[in-house]
């Protein structure tokens, strides 16, 4: 994708680990498109091998990191703008503490939005298509803190996956 | 968004070929399945084995493509990945749709007529 008229790379990650405190720390940097997402949630999942989730707990993972940075895309970026989008991953002994940094809109009501799963108690033609995003993040994902930081949003949780001490 | 499609008898199958119906693919996979299933048989089975991912927005879609093609057509599933099930089963869609192990339960063994197998893309 372009920027300005100057390339940018759809996806980059960096590795690094912070021996110091026992944990490992994966950076994924991506355009806000949907395609750049799945480029970033393959990259996250690939970099995040070296801790063998189990399928479930893989699955957790890509589910709640796929809602959230959908949600950037779709709300934060809206209106065709286009920005970069920074997933930090840190391995801790309470499971993957997880941030999602953009420079987009902020959050209406300063607030992730509650929701509770459409009524399912209707005709077939009139079943909900929308609703379940942050459903589905706030069943997943624990510790969630939504805060603006100057121009920045940044959205923090917490996956209790891979919660006993791996090697690294 | 590539579709594979068997008319026979009793029922369309539509096999989806893609791993994964998300955000980048909703769209698409809903104009797809208009295509593969307009004028086709009231029963129509969508096989999602080779789908190893879905967000809320494939739900969203495959919601919508059932919604698309009623009331003439109703759609059921089959060969939900694990992945995939819980999706369903976390948001009680699995109450929603009839969902088979295998298309070949949900079919049976084949019908009076040879299948015709087309295939649809939409981009």
């Amino acid at each position: 994708m372009h920027i300005d008229g100057t390339p940018v790379p759809v996806c980059t990650v960096d590795n690094r680990s912070a021996p110091e405190r026992g944990h490992h720390e994966l950076r994924v940097i991506f355009a806000s498109t949907p395609l750049a997402v799945r480029d970033a949630l393959r990259s996250t999942l690939t970099g995040l091998r070296s801790l063998h989730l189990s399928k479930d707990e893989a699955s957790t993972v890509e589910l709640v990191l796929a809602e959230v940075m959908n949600n950037v895309v779709e709300h934060s970026y809206a209106d065709n703008r286009e920005g970069m989008v920074e997933l930090h991953v840190e391995h801790s002994y309470a499971g993957l503490l997880c941030r999602v940094l953009d420079d987009g809109a902020p959050m209406p009501d300063g607030n992730p939005p509650v929701t509770t799963l459409p009524d399912i108690d209707v005709p077939l033609d009139m079943q909900a298509e929308g609703g379940f995003g942050w459903f589905l993040i706030r069943s997943l994902a624990e510790d969630l803190d939504y805060r603006r930081d100057g121009a920045r949003n940044r959205l923090s949780f917490r996956l209790p996956v891979a919660r006993a001490p791996r090697s690294c | 968004m590539q579709l594979e499609t068997t008319v026979t008898d009793d029922a369309t199958l539509v096999e989806v070929m893609e791993d994964r119906v998300d955000a980048a693919v909703a769209v698409q996979f809903k104009d797809a399945m208009r295509e593969a299933t307009q004028g086709g048989p009231a029963r129509v089975v969508l096989d999602m084995g080779r789908v190893l991912f879905l967000d809320s927005s494939g739900l969203g879609a495959v919601i919508g493509a059932m919604k698309q093609m009623a009331p003439d057509r109703r759609m059921e599933l089959a060969a939900l990945t694990p992945a995939v099930e819980k999706v369903f089963r976390m948001t009680r869609m699995d109450t929603i749709f009839t969902i088979h192990p295998t298309s070949q339960a949900a079919i049976g063994n084949g019908a009076a007529a040879a299948p015709v197998v087309d295939e649809h893309h939409a981009h």
